[in-house]
């Protein structure tokens, strides 16, 4: 379907609920269309097309709320299927803050190009996209007689979607996605270590394609026998590829459903210090070839940038239009965009060379935190520093705390953010951390 | 364990979904005879015998070995129960054919949400691009697989209407709230969800399924002056909506309340290496993260687990026999035929102490050139199937319980958890504990939680060193992932004692 026939099917469906009951009713389309290639070992494992659509609804009826999706998008089958919602939907306890967010916070077009869309992708033939998963392997296959497997992977996805409800929203997106990853393995006298490296982004030609399969061979080159060391605290830099597992019970704890349920640690806390003064985040929608860079959210509400922390101090909330009527607050949205922090000067390897005694985190294993207490422990590995360098990986260790006084130990923000990931978080140095092993 | 899970599924009516696509005219497959089961399969398909052998001629038409068909519709309803009230609803509505051709090891993959023949075939032309010669494949005569119940529905959820849901959803908000003044939230969620199943193969295999699931869980929040606790307790079959009743309500209510009040005086041990007993029930999770992935056999087949030269070694004591099973009646991880159309079957993984088998799929089977096992599974359609575990446990041992305890000094005792992970090469697995207690000169003390215990696969096994003889199925409803698909398990544990592991 073109985003025309999507448009026009929404209208479709919006007409004959509106027609049978219903008295409030969104819509959105989508479909997507992707790749996926895996080789090993220079033989092509699996080669996988996919085109998937669909269609969901959220529905008000006298007052009750519901929402329902569908991959049968044939016309008739859609009327019935909107038909039964509405009927399960009556059977439902009257909810008064389910509406359609107040048509003053939509998005009403003129906003910034984003640049999120590749036409070149749609146009790749097969052989490309193999070829570059073997290039990718081949950096890495046959080049240490310790490896015991290669693997390299091709994927990419080109998706458009729409939304229209009987609110007056109507709009549409259009997105595409490439990646590239390397994954290698080596025998080792304690395992089988292995390491993966990748490259993504929105564009075909802007994609990184060379030294994937050459960084993973040699990430896990610096795995091979790893040990741990003893429990106790310590300065603790955690890479910017992983840094994100470490500030996701934050993200948890700022969705308005978190709050209403009781299920966040930052209950009561805006205007109020949550971090060290180093750390500044905002949520920034307008982000040009951004991953998570979008005009209005998934209710249609116009983006804008937000700050959530300043300088330590919560400003804002993750809140839907739903959370929001519940907790007496003004809707932001419900979901992040792109979530940048302010940056340092120096990069993690400058960290770790000023570093008398610490270990580097380089990846997270399990782990939880609890949302209503902010207590979390996650399994860990990485390597133990001595002045300034790394003396050997470490593995079968627990980093643990609490959220709310974990952020003040926030010592120093790298460089480094990856600018292709919707998460723009750097590498980050804590002091004083406590880690579990011997 | 399950609220990140989308289980989900479809409201009463679209119930009709089932019945609206009959019926169906086929005429060709006249010609050969098929069981009535068949038959109303391929109807509710809306596809013929003729139809599917077409679609598997054009996934074998560029000389792969093999190729299967799995038609899939999925229906799934949740409902929601916030503020005293059920008050919000989700379905969703799932359908269409994965069309899979295999060369050797090698897949080639596409689906199809159009089940019109062009469509298929087109589809079928996409995944047989794995394979480059020409074809001398001829269309097997159809034969079909022997049907088995390990999940029997006395009431479908089809024909179950939200109406009659609430009022079990609303007894437990009403029974957790009369429990204990300290509740001040509670969130009930009711998910189920049935599948249509239709499998055929390049060999002529036809088989069918209907697949049956419900997961009930219930969230409680209580406050005392100012501090916040949270726990939850859910629980997951292959039934129909007969699993309703007031016992059961009753029964995870008083437990959910009896967890979350006790958390008000839990502590955290000193971090750092201990003894640690793992309670009967959930602590099957030890299982399925330290040796269960590492027993599949595609990471076997691929020299990437730290298992894959340890096949007939011995790698725990003789008391440790450790079972992968497919076949426990209702159970969340049973399957009458796994999603590659072979029979499900109880694998015996360690036998006395010695490891004796691999979980396998189609590809791993022929590799290693034993029988399949069972293990093919896929997260729907749109999935290549690969080994996944199903029920995992371990058969009881020659301990008792309050021995193991009394043997402990100073360690701890767990047997509530969230969730765990792996590394298949190295051996390191989590699992993180919601709820346990400390010992103590061999005796439970004071409650613990929110810790996270990591180890090493081989270490933790050959590790274990008493078992006792309480083994219990944990039917809480636990959610695997594994390359980016998942899919329903559960696990089962005795009580155990493990030497050594790294609290924190």
């Amino acid at each position: 379907m073109n985003t025309n026939e999507k448009y026009a099917l929404a209208d479709l469906v919006i007409e004959h609920a509106l027609k049978n009951g219903a008295e409030q009713i969104s819509v959105s389309i989508y479909d997507n269309r992707s790749t996926n290639i895996e080789i090993r070992d220079q033989k092509i494992d699996s080669l996988k097309e996919s085109n998937q659509n669909g269609l969901s609804i959220s529905i008000y009826v006298d007052k009750k709320y519901s929402s329902h999706s569908t991959n049968r998008l044939k016309k008739e089958d859609v009327f019935s299927f909107v038909d039964e919602a509405i009927i399960a939907t009556r059977f439902l306890a009257m909810d008064e803050f389910r509406s359609l967010p107040d048509p003053e916070l939509y998005y009403k077009g003129g906003g910034p190009e984003l640049d999120l869309f590749d036409p070149k992708i749609g146009s790749l033939d097969a052989k490309t996209k193999i070829d570059l998963t073997n290039q990718v392997l081949n950096e890495a296959y046959g080049k240490d007689e310790r490896i015991i497997s290669v693997s390299s992977y091709y994927s990419d996805s080109i998706s458009g979607g729409i939304m229209v409800n009987s609110n007056g929203f109507r709009g549409d997106s259009k997105n595409t996605r490439i990646g590239l990853t390397a994954v290698v393995s080596l025998k080792s006298d304690t395992g089988r270590p292995n390491a993966y490296e990748y490259e993504n982004g929105i564009f075909f030609d802007r994609l990184k394609k060379t030294e994937i399969g050459k960084r993973a061979l040699e990430r896990v080159i610096g795995k091979i026998n790893p040990a741990k060391i003893a429990t106790g605290k310590y300065p603790v830099i955690i890479e910017n590829r992983v840094a994100g597992n470490i500030a996701s019970p934050i993200y948890q704890a700022l969705m308005g459903s978190s709050l209403y349920q009781k299920q966040s640690f930052l209950i009561g806390k805006e205007n109020k210090a949550v971090a060290s003064p180093l750390m500044t985040v905002y949520d920034d929608p307008f982000i040009k070839s951004g991953a998570g860079s979008r005009l209005f959210d998934d209710e249609g509400i116009a983006a804008v940038k937000r700050p959530i922390i300043e300088k330590g101090i919560l400003r804002n909330y993750f809140i839907d239009d739903y959370y929001g009527k519940k907790l007496g607050m003004k809707p932001t949205s419900g979901s992040s965009s792109n979530i940048v922090f302010d940056s340092g000067t120096r990069s993690a390897d400058e960290m770790i060379k000023s570093m008398k005694k610490g270990v580097l985190v380089t990846g997270f294993i399990g782990g939880n935190c609890n949302g209503s207490t902010g207590d979390f422990s996650y399994g860990i590995e990485g390597f133990f520093i001595q002045d300034g360098k790394k003396v050997h990986p470490v593995y079968e260790m627990n980093i643990a705390g609490n959220m709310n006084n974990f952020w003040f130990n926030l010592a120093e923000l790298g460089n480094d953010f990856l600018e292709n990931e919707s998460l723009r978080i750097p590498s980050l140095m804590f002091k004083n951390i406590d880690l579990s092993g011997i | 364990m399950d609220l990140k899970r989308r289980e989900f599924i479809k409201i009463s009516g679209i119930t009709a979904a089932g019945t609206v696509i009959l019926p169906p005219f086929f005429s060709s497959c006249k010609k050969i005879s098929l069981s009535d089961n068949a038959e109303s399969y391929l109807s509710h398909f809306e596809v013929t015998s003729d139809m599917l052998q077409k679609v598997i001629s054009a996934a074998m038409e560029k000389g792969a070995d093999y190729a299967d068909l799995f038609f899939e519709h999925t229906l799934n309803n949740t409902g929601a129960l916030e503020d005293g009230k059920v008050n919000s609803a989700y379905s969703n509505i799932s359908y269409g054919v994965g069309i899979r051709a295999l060369k050797g090891d090698q897949t080639g993959y596409a689906y199809s949400e159009d089940l019109s023949q062009d469509a298929m075939v087109k589809a079928a032309r996409t995944a047989a691009n794995i394979a480059d010669a020409s074809s001398g494949y001829a269309p097997a005569g159809i034969r079909e697989l022997q049907p088995q119940s390990y999940y029997s529905v006395q009431n479908s959820w089809e024909k179950t209407s939200v109406k009659d849901k609430i009022p079990f959803m609303q007894r437990m908000n009403d029974k957790i709230f009369a429990a204990d003044k300290r509740v001040s939230k509670v969130n009930v969620y009711l998910g189920d969800n049935t599948s249509y199943i239709l499998f055929y193969n390049s060999e002529g295999l036809m088989a069918w399924d209907y697949r049956p699931m419900v997961s009930l869980a219930g969230v409680c929040i209580m406050e005392e002056t100012g501090r916040i606790e949270n726990f939850y307790v859910s629980r997951s079959y292959r039934m129909g909506s007969e699993f309703l009743t007031n016992e059961l309500i009753d029964e995870m209510s008083a437990e959910v309340v009896a967890r979350t009040s006790k958390l008000f005086s839990a502590t955290k041990p000193k971090p750092g290496e201990m003894e640690v007993v793992m309670g009967a029930g959930q602590s099957g999770i030890l299982l399925h993260e330290a040796m269960g992935h590492a027993f599949e056999a595609d990471f076997n087949r691929k020299n990437l687990s730290i298992f894959s030269d340890k096949m007939t070694r011995k790698i725990a004591e003789d008391f440790v026999t450790i079972i992968d099973d497919g076949t426990i009646p209702g159970n969340r991880g049973s399957l009458n035929f796994d999603d590659e159309g072979n029979a499900t079957q109880k694998t015996t993984l360690v036998s006395n102490g010695i490891l004796s088998s691999y979980l396998h799929d189609r590809i791993s089977a022929n590799y290693y050139k034993v029988k399949p096992t069972g293990n093919g599974r896929r997260q729907s359609f749109r999935h290549i199937p690969m080994p996944r575990m199903r029920s995992t446990y371990m058969e009881n041992g020659p301990h008792k319980k309050e021995e193991i305890i009394a043997s402990v000094n100073n360690g701890i005792y767990v047997d509530y958890f969230s969730n765990g992970e792996v590394n298949i090469g190295q051996g390191d697995f989590t699992f993180f504990v919601k709820f346990g207690y400390l010992i103590e000169n061999g005796k439970l003390t004071q409650p613990i939680k929110d810790l996270n215990i990591i180890g090493n696969g081989p270490q933790a096994l050959a590790d274990i060193v008493m078992v006792a003889d309480d083994l219990m199925i944990d039917n809480g409803g636990g959610t695997c992932g594994k390359n980016g698909q998942s899919a329903p398990v559960t696990m089962g544990m005795p009580t155990v004692k493990i030497k050594k592991l790294t609290v924190g």
